[in-house]
């Protein structure tokens, strides 16, 4: 029984890894309607720029405010570069030129930083809180525990931003109806910018987290592939669903994979989350939170 | 002038419904195949065949399997290189199992196998669509390769899981040199987009097309919404099963399981973006362009490396390389969303005037 | 506009096509450097081939060549992937004088695209640490050099070190041992070693699947945490290595009871996962360090003109580095031998340099006179064993460097053989090929 309150925590636990990376998705996805291939690389552009800020002897807290700068500036340039010419192209054509800018992404972090692999640590070590290892023999890692806070954190701010600020309410009415919004005189360009910027922030955020257990290196574009299953079981437009989703997609995957691989030469993590949102959506096909129109080929 | 089609006239149902209404197209088809066929074959070097011809050849065939779904039927799939998977592997042990299966007939196996899992992963689409779809044909593209890794039987129990495809052999024939290769990749290619773009003027091609641009319109004149969608599915994963049986047998002649991994399969969808969405030749267009791309991009480089006797360090190349596929990708959707194969259809439109537009 | 840009394109990959057959300066010996510098196998591929390069460059400007004949080269980027090193291989295939003098593809995937192309075109293929293990039988692949030794080997020497720890083989009965591995031909490769080890010495062997890439481990890791095994053999790749590493932090399993396969073990594998990689062990056919003649010799000749491949000088003397210097010293020995035989300062085939190969013998003493003692392992190459060497060093990560603990180990190359021609022997099968009578070899 114990073993199974670890694997669920544990599990939920890497689940608010996975929304971190979606949280990304959704929050340009809800603003411009662009499903953003390129967020993988972003969180992998983010991490390495802070890391190799760090490596060089800054302080702190200059390299995450000169990666912040160097994001947003991302963001800023993909809506001036990308965006703003293919205003009104169907939704795969955008997609398509976020794979492009990934291979950019991807390409202009190695050519800068090199390709070597760098390690972070944020001064949170990742081994199992003693006292309840020992008390109850029940491991769970400080770090995801911190992990968590900071998810927590984030979409509490993220929410604030979206309730309360001037910004924020202009957001949402471009994620209700773009041209009501640019009715009221909104600048849909000034929001996408933004929007790209913030998903510039929560890159870096999820990068420096997957970064502390993956290490800083190319492969952070693979977190990418974590949060699509996330993305279609919460839907591509809720941030609570890409919580939610990332919670039942994380517990769930681990508890297949320690209870039922054993049975069919494990390793079923690779598809079991995929298989999880499929079932999901053939019986709701908006997912958990998502709009009820989804006619958007 | 060059290509005008006054004067054309059709005067049976039979002229006016031929695959090339238009006698210009006729000659352009006929004069490419005859080039494709009797000329290319003594001209090309080994590297044409071997690294550039034959892939271009069967990704593109893939592209066309794509196409159907995603240009023609309006269904977004991003299970392209499991479909190949299947038809490779299945090839491989349809060959290998039934004693003396031809191997076309083995080809055949490979692909509808691919087919009979394209239906099953297909099932979603009755219910969801778009960007969901998409992601969930991703389940499809990681359960099949889970499947294959883990069942020994597919790779005939070999230790690392890695197939190498048998002799080709047809009618005492054997396909050995990449030459031979190349025509048997041409001919089989030929044919099915032949067949394709005879499918596409048929019932069924109307019926794909009319529940791309509305599916609830279509349902309400009466195609049926379930049949149809899965048939597409069929099709063309049927497409892309041929395509992943000729990449095994006539490209890399062996292949494990990660040859066709998620990547393959964006790379096939750009293809058929940037080709064209919804255009049997765009589908060769845009494969010719992802493939040959990068190689192309690399050899510019070590060009002008040499010729301004530059000294760049080769990862900045590389890495340079991979920025610039990505910006030229970015670039051409922006300059032609539609596809390359909509500036052939601008270029048409100029050559029937041309040289006098006015 | 875009039409011309397509038709420039086409016209330039015209002239490429042709240009490429067009001959050389003779007194060349070309080798073609495919290999990768982007994308998430980067680090090894630019280490491996920066030090690869750098000693075909010391070879250059300190003997000049082998017997006069320089070394020649050309980069090209296979990403990895099977496609491009297909493309790569074609395109190197004929150039230089003589044709490609070998191939090191770097790659399992590409080596097995290859095995069949490079016996057409007579061009050996060298797959160093990697690759197809029965290829090591000769007379099946004549043309195929799984050289030094094989994961089949490895796996073995794996079994043998942790015997030594244990006390002895007798102690192994009863223990538990955890295989980690990345879900692919990569990862299946030591199954039926292992198992056939556990039949052997009774060790309960369990065999743990990561899906690629390897970035979460959570569940396997939480598996070994209920299984409590004495041992954990980690074969991983890439980005899986560090997690794993960190994964076995958080659950606590001590990392001196974790042994790495030789693509575990690189300073990129551990650097990663930070101080959570202290005493853990990884093998290796070659070992880290910079105080080796040999290095200090590539210093010496290329890095003190500038022409060194490495920006990052601090990689010199690295696993991968060291590794690339080791491929390296094979293909200039196999050329020296080649010429030995078929006239000293000229030019050699693939074919010639395939004997060369095949008769390479670097004993203890020649690999003093090159400055390597003890940076790898002499090795004797026969057309039966295509292996040769099939000995490992453990080393140990103390936080900063890599430590070596034992001496080489020596695979069970009475297990392993067998297997290696059961499986060459079915590959003849299937492919219709004649095992060639070694005996007739000269």
């Amino acid at each position: 029984m114990t073993f199974f309150i670890e694997v669920l925590a544990g599990g939920l636990l890497a689940g608010v890894m996975y929304s971190l990376v979606a949280l990304g998705f959704v929050l340009i996805y809800k603003a411009s309607g662009v499903f953003n291939f390129a967020q993988g690389a972003m969180v992998f552009l983010a991490a390495l720029t802070f890391v190799s800020l760090l490596e060089m002897g800054w302080n702190f807290w200059l390299a995450l405010l000169v990666t912040l700068v160097v994001m947003v500036g991302v963001g800023v340039l993909t809506e001036r570069i990308v965006l703003r010419p293919l205003v009104n192209q169907p939704p795969i054509t955008l997609f398509m030129a976020t794979i492009g800018l990934t291979f950019v992404l991807e390409g202009l972090s190695q050519m800068v930083w090199g390709s070597q692999p760098h390690g972070l640590e944020l001064g949170i070590a990742d081994v199992p809180m003693e006292w309840l290892s020992e008390k109850w023999n029940i491991n769970i890692s400080k770090f995801d525990l911190f992990a968590a806070a900071v998810a927590g954190v984030l979409v509490a701010s993220l929410a604030v931003f979206f309730q309360k600020t001037r910004i924020g309410r202009a957001l949402r009415a471009v994620a209700d109806d773009h041209q009501a919004a640019l009715a009221v005189g909104i600048s849909l360009q000034h929001i996408w910018a933004i929007v790209w910027a913030v998903a510039g922030f929560v890159a870096l955020v999820a990068g420096m987290m997957w970064g502390v257990r993956n290490g800083v290196q190319y492969a952070l574009t693979f977190t990418a592939l974590k949060a699509l299953p996330v993305l279609i079981l919460g839907g591509f437009e809720s941030v609570p669903g890409a919580i939610i989703g990332g919670l039942i997609i994380g517990a769930s995957e681990k508890v297949a994979e320690v209870y039922l691989g054993p049975y069919v030469g494990g390793g079923i993590e690779s598809w079991f989350a995929y298989v999880i949102a499929l079932v999901f959506l053939l019986v709701r096909p908006q997912g958990l939170f998502g709009e009820k129109i989804i006619d958007r080929v | 002038m060059l290509y005008r089609e006054a004067g054309q006239f059709k005067s049976t149902y039979a002229e006016d419904m031929q695959i090339f209404p238009i006698r210009q197209d006729r000659i352009g088809v006929i004069l490419l195949l005859a080039v494709a066929f009797l000329v290319v074959p003594f001209v090309a070097t080994q590297y044409w065949f071997s690294a550039l011809l034959i892939p271009f050849l069967v990704l593109s065939l893939a592209t066309l399997g794509l196409n159907i779904l995603t240009g023609y039927a309006g269904q977004i799939s991003l299970g392209t290189a499991a479909f190949m998977a299947v038809g490779a592997f299945m090839a491989y042990n349809a060959e290998l199992r039934i004693p003396g299966m031809p191997l076309l007939g083995s080809f055949i196996i490979g692909g509808l196998c691919a087919a009979a899992v394209g239906v099953v992963f297909g099932l979603p689409s009755l219910r969801i669509k778009g960007f969901y779809l998409a992601v969930a044909t991703l389940a499809c593209q990681f359960f099949v390769l889970w499947a294959i890794n883990r069942v020994g039987w597919f790779t005939n129990y070999s230790s690392s899981g890695v197939i190498s495809a048998q002799k080709m052999v047809i009618l005492g024939y054997t396909f050995d040199t990449p030459a031979s290769k190349y025509v048997l990749t041409l001919s089989i290619v030929v044919v099915l987009a032949l067949l394709a773009k005879n499918l596409m003027r048929s019932e069924t091609g109307r019926a794909f097309m009319a529940v791309r641009d509305m599916d609830v319109a279509a349902e309400v004149i009466g195609i049926p919404m379930m049949k149809t969608k899965l048939l597409a599915f069929a099709i063309s994963s049927f497409y892309c099963g041929v395509a992943g049986a000729l990449y095994a047998y006539c490209y890399l002649g062996t292949v494990e399981p990660e040859a066709f991994v998620l990547d393959l399969s964006f790379r096939v969808l750009f293809m058929v973006i940037i080709g064209g969405v919804g255009s049997i030749m765009g589908s060769f267009v845009g494969a010719a362009f992802i493939t040959l791309l990068p190689i192309f991009l690399n050899l510019a480089t070590e060009v002008i490396a040499n010729t301004f006797d530059i000294e760049i360090s080769h990862a900045v190349v590389s890495n340079a390389e991979l920025m610039i596929f990505g910006g030229l990708i970015i670039f051409f959707l922006i300059v032609e969303p539609n596809g390359l194969a909509r500036l052939w259809q601008i270029a048409k439109e100029k050559l029937r005037l041309w040289p006098f537009p006015h | 506009m875009k039409r011309t840009t397509l038709a420039l394109a086409s016209v330039a990959l015209l002239a490429a096509g042709y240009t490429g057959t067009a001959s050389a300066q003779a007194k060349e010996q070309f080798v073609p450097a495919n290999g990768y510098w982007v994308g998430p196998y980067a680090p090894g591929g630019s280490g491996i081939f920066g030090g690869f390069l750098d000693y075909l460059k010391m070879i250059n400007a300190r003997d000049g060549g082998v017997n006069g004949v320089k070394f020649t080269w050309e980069k090209c980027e296979t990403e990895y992937n099977n496609a491009r090193g297909v493309e790569c291989y074609e395109r190197s295939k004929k150039k230089g004088p003589t044709g490609a003098t070998m191939i090191h593809p770097l790659s399992t995937g590409i080596t097995y695209s290859l095995i069949e192309k490079g016996t057409a075109d007579k061009i050996p293929i060298v797959s160093i640490g990697y690759g197809r293990t029965s290829a090591a039988d000769g007379r099946v692949f004549p043309y195929v050099f799984p050289l030094i030794t094989t994961y089949w080997s490895q796996a073995t020497a794996m079994i043998k070190f942790i015997a030594s720890k244990e006390g002895g083989t007798a102690k192994l009965k009863g223990k538990k041992i955890v295989l980690v591995y990345h879900d692919s031909a990569y990862g299946k490769e030591p199954h039926a070693v292992l198992q056939k080890m556990a039949e052997q010495y009774g060790y309960e062997l369990t065999l743990l699947a990561v899906p690629h890439p390897g970035n979460e481990q959570q569940s396997q890791w939480l598996q070994i945490r209920q299984i409590k095994p004495n041992w954990v053999i980690l074969w991983g790749w890439g980005v899986m290595n560090p997690t794993a590493i960190k994964a076995a932090a958080k659950i606590g399993f001590p990392r001196n009871k974790m042994i790495g396969v030789w693509w575990s073990g690189a300073e990129e594998d551990v650097i990663p996962a930070g101080s959570a990689a202290k005493g853990y062990m990884a093998a290796g056919f070659n070992i880290s360090g910079a105080n080796f003649p040999v290095i200090q010799d590539i210093k010496k000749n290329v890095y003190a003109k500038g022409e060194g491949e490495m920006e990052d000088q601090s990689r010199i003397g690295s696993i991968f580095y060291n590794r690339g210097v080791v491929f390296a010293i094979v293909t200039v020995e196999a050329v020296r031998k080649a010429q030995e035989k078929y006239g000293k300062g000229q030019s050699m085939t693939g074919e010639q340099v395939r004997w060369g190969l095949e008769n390479l013998d670097i004993s203890e003493a020649y690999l003093k006179k090159l400055g390597a003692t003890g940076f790898m392992q002499p090795l004797k190459v026969s057309c039966l064993d295509h292996e040769g060497g099939g000995q490992v060093k453990f080393q140990q990560w103390d936080g900063t460097k890599w430590n070596v603990i034992t001496d080489w180990i020596t695979a069970d190359k009475a297990l392993v053989r067998p297997m290696i021609e059961e499986d060459a022997a079915k590959y003849a099968k299937e492919k219709g090929i004649t095992p060639r009578d070694c005996s007739k070899e000269s």
